[in-house]
């Protein structure tokens, strides 16, 4: 390495430079320093430079609160909806209930085997981030990310107990001052107990909420509940309280796959160079001919969660929070020049300096295939699950034998059934071959009942044996030595049924 | 290593490293991350003294905490006793129509049966249960010695022609071995057993093999040749052969005789798996 002083070094002599004076009339400049995307010599390592976001107020922020408001509601308060099942089923409305292997979701109810239903869902979010992407940018980043919320409560809460951006830089200053120990305490305290109520209502979706709630508090809860919880209280505290931006910059994959997502015609956070430049301190009745809005005050460096420069271009650091936005428009509203020198726009109007007018193109290919596959995938899901029946029947053919020859000459075969209701109470149905000619059914178990009615606990499935037999004369009656057939089964008030093809084998010809 | 240049767009230091016009940035790596590398390093020496880890000429480190596999096996094998244990003891409790009848236990016996059977079954009758040349089968409708449950249990418990007082006896002659019968006896009757069920046959032959069988077979295999459990002798009508029908194996069947063996379950295996094996084999469709 050529250069001897260290990247954090570099940093505040490179900020230092830009420091002092005021940026116009009453606007103080910002020494904010760049803290990524800047242009420094780098060496391998790189101690982190500490972010110290500013405030920000306006239309953005407000949005911010409202989604971060929303979003921790769903997520703390969704538990502890009820939705009643009737007597046999939990009444908990979304609930992952792992030891009967279901998913519930108020009316929805998942089996196992119909895990592509979440596949389906997992397809959908993926389709719609990639088109709110390209509309918009990143904007599931700059809004409901968890990281995102998380990240700015944390924030907030650090506000509140040490002060906006000066006074938390004043108390970093000095450390040991008794004032930077409380302060600084009853941050963490409160980040921990935050962190310990997510990892709390993390495990409520997996188990009843009012009683694993009890069970919490006596201390007798099972124990991986403690430990999802601990986990969750470890990385709530460690990734929203600690490492912040750290993660958005290093450890998520998205910033690295957005560059493919986004195109020219993107709604992306930008910095109005065509408008701004020539950028630089604004005096007391100078004339804005000739010279650009941008007075240079920083602002938008002091609020960026992540510590970037707008003004550098669409970066990898961008979350697209559009705090900068309002930092910029309430500083052009001082200085009495329009607002939106910092705003959503598209590259295509920024190469054309604005000339164009606000031009902002839906009907792009990527724009009309990501929803046009959204249409198509949840029409899909949408079908399948409106035409899901309550009742299934599974059929396994013995192999091994294929088929036994009795005494008489006739031939049997062994099927084993699995019989699902999927409704909430118990069900009886009747079992019968269809498509079989002179075959006599027989159900282990239930050989004395004629009328083979078999009983299925409330959304359960039970496994029967069967055996379908024909006489001599009714198997050579069969075109060949495989024949195909149906079991049927109708619930006993014949409302549903179900029907699942099988073959009858005999010896070979 | 490739000249470091800096990127002309977005200033800061490239690797020089260059695919299809796109330059890596020469980003510096975040001291935390290299601190989470040396704790993985930590992690895996407090792991290697902990936890079983490294092979040693004869066995392995048996780290501090005494983890092993085999054990936590053999504690969730105990674990999976002790569950079942209600429904054991309610087999035990219970007379093999009880549990027939009782579609709960029944779904229960099945299971433990059928991996019973598994275990110890299936070598000789087969995975199946679909017998061999020898060794019957137990799905089909027709039963040497009992179909029913109490007379399936009787014979997996004392097994047939086995070391035990209360065994199943009674065996094929060797007709022939032994002189009782002359080689051209033993194709007449031969000739009449396949006219029983029906084979192709010697009609005159047959006619001389009623004589010799009235004579000869009927105190076991009956008048009609419809078999008798008492001896577990066959019956000779139906379509089924324990050896097989054709007529070369009949004559090697009277000539030799017959007496395949089945051992004895009780005490090797526990009252409540020879009840559920019962069970099992009489649910495999040819239950009486």
């Amino acid at each position: 390495m050529e250069n001897s002083r260290s990247y954090s070094e570099s940093v505040a002599l490179e900020t230092a430079a830009v420091i002092s004076g005021e940026a116009a009339p009453g606007i103080e400049r910002s020494d904010a320093p760049t803290v990524h995307g800047g242009g420094v010599n780098t060496p391998l390592y790189a101690a982190r430079v500490k972010v110290y976001p500013k405030r920000a107020h306006g239309t953005f922020r407000t949005v911010k609160w409202i989604v971060m408001a929303v979003t921790l509601s769903i997520y703390y308060l969704v538990p502890w909806l009820r939705w009643h099942r009737g007597p046999y089923l939990p009444d908990q409305a979304v609930l992952i209930d792992f030891p009967s292997r279901r998913f519930y979701f108020f009316f929805l109810e998942i089996w196992p085997q119909e895990f592509y239903y979440i596949t389906g869902l997992l397809v959908l979010a993926a389709l719609a981030l990639f088109l709110f992407t390209s509309i918009a940018g990143r904007v599931w980043c700059g809004y409901t990310c968890p990281q995102t919320v998380w990240t700015d409560l944390m924030i907030a809460v650090e506000r509140f107990f040490q002060g906006d951006r000066n006074q938390r830089m004043r108390l970093d200053k000095t450390p040991w001052a008794l004032e930077t120990l409380w302060r600084k305490g009853a941050t963490h305290f409160t980040w921990l107990l935050i962190a310990v109520a997510t990892g709390g209502a993390w495990v409520f979706y997996f188990a009843d909420a009012p009683t694993l709630a009890r069970q919490l508090v006596n201390f007798d809860a099972p124990m991986i509940a403690y430990v999802f919880i601990g986990l969750f209280t470890a990385t709530t505290y460690l990734l929203g309280g600690i490492a912040r931006e750290q993660v958005c910059i290093y450890m998520c994959p998205w910033p690295r796959i957005q560059g493919g997502m986004v195109d020219r015609d993107s709604l992306l956070i930008s910095y109005r160079g065509w408008r701004g430049e020539k950028r630089g301190p604004h005096k007391v009745g100078q004339s804005w001919e000739g010279r650009g809005d941008c007075i240079d005050c920083r602002q938008c460096v002091a609020v960026c969660p992540t510590g970037i420069d707008i003004r550098n271009g669409s970066q990898l650091e961008c979350i697209q929070c559009a705090l900068c936005i309002d930092a910029c428009n309430e500083i052009m509203d001082k200085v009495g020049r329009p607002r939106g020198l910092i705003a959503y726009d598209t590259v295509r109007n920024l190469e054309s300096a604005g000339k164009d007018g606000l031009s902002f193109n839906l009907s792009r290919p990527r724009v009309v295939l990501y929803s046009a596959a959204i249409a198509v995938v949840g029409a899909i899901m949408l079908t399948a699950l409106m035409l899901r029946p309550n009742v299934d029947v599974n059929v396994l053919h013995d192999r091994n034998p294929l088929y036994v020859k009795l005494s008489d000459g006739g031939i049997r075969n062994g099927y084993t059934l699995k019989l699902l209701n999927k409704a909430y109470a118990p069900r009886y149905f009747r079992l019968a071959v269809k498509g079989l000619p002179g075959a006599e059914l027989t159900v282990v178990g239930q050989e004395k009942e004629p009328d083979l009615v078999i009983t299925v606990p409330a959304d359960d499935l039970q496994s029967i044996r069967a055996y379908v037999t024909l006489d001599k004369k009714a198997n050579a009656a069969l075109p060949a030595a495989d024949a195909a057939f149906s079991f049927v089964v109708t619930s006993a008030d014949g409302a549903a049924e179900a029907e699942h093809e099988t073959t009858f084998q005999g010896p070979e010809r | 290593m490739a000249m470091s240049k800096r990127d002309a767009v977005s200033e800061p230091e490239t690797t020089g490293h260059e695919w299809d016009g796109i330059q890596e940035l020469n980003k510096p790596l975040p001291k935390w991350w290299l601190y989470v590398f040396y704790a993985t390093v930590l992690w895996s020496i407090g792991y290697w003294l902990l936890m079983p880890s490294w092979p040693l000429l004869s066995g392995y480190t048996k780290g501090l905490l005494g983890y092993s596999q085999r054990e936590k096996v053999a504690s969730q094998l105990e674990a999976a006793r002790a569950a079942k244990a209600e429904y054991r003891d309610r087999v035990a409790a219970s007379d093999l129509a009880a549990i027939n009848a009782d579609p709960e236990l029944l779904r229960f016996a099945l299971a433990g049966g059928e991996a019973a059977f598994g275990d110890n079954c299936a070598p000789c009758h087969g995975r199946g249960a679909q017998g061999a040349f020898g060794y019957p089968n137990l799905r089909d409708d027709s039963w040497l010695w009992s179909g029913t449950l109490d007379g399936i249990q009787q014979t997996i418990m004392h097994g047939i022609r086995a070391d035990d007082p209360k065994t199943r006896s009674g065996a094929m002659p060797a007709f022939g071995k032994s002189g009782l019968l002359s080689a051209a006896q033993i194709n007449d009757v031969a000739e009449y057993v396949l006219s029983l069920s029906g084979g192709s046959h010697d009609p005159q032959a047959a006619e001389r093999g009623a004589e010799i069988f009235a004579k000869n077979c009927v105190a076991c295999h009956g008048p009609q040749a419809k078999g008798n459990h008492e001896f577990g002798a066959p019956d000779l009508t139906d379509e089924l052969w324990l050896y097989s029908g054709d007529k070369a194996t009949i004559v090697t069947t009277v000539d030799g005789g017959r007496g395949g063996v089945m051992p004895t379950w009780v005490g090797r295996l526990d009252p409540e798996t020879i009840k559920e094996l019962a069970i099992y084999v009489h649910a495999l469709g040819g239950g009486e």
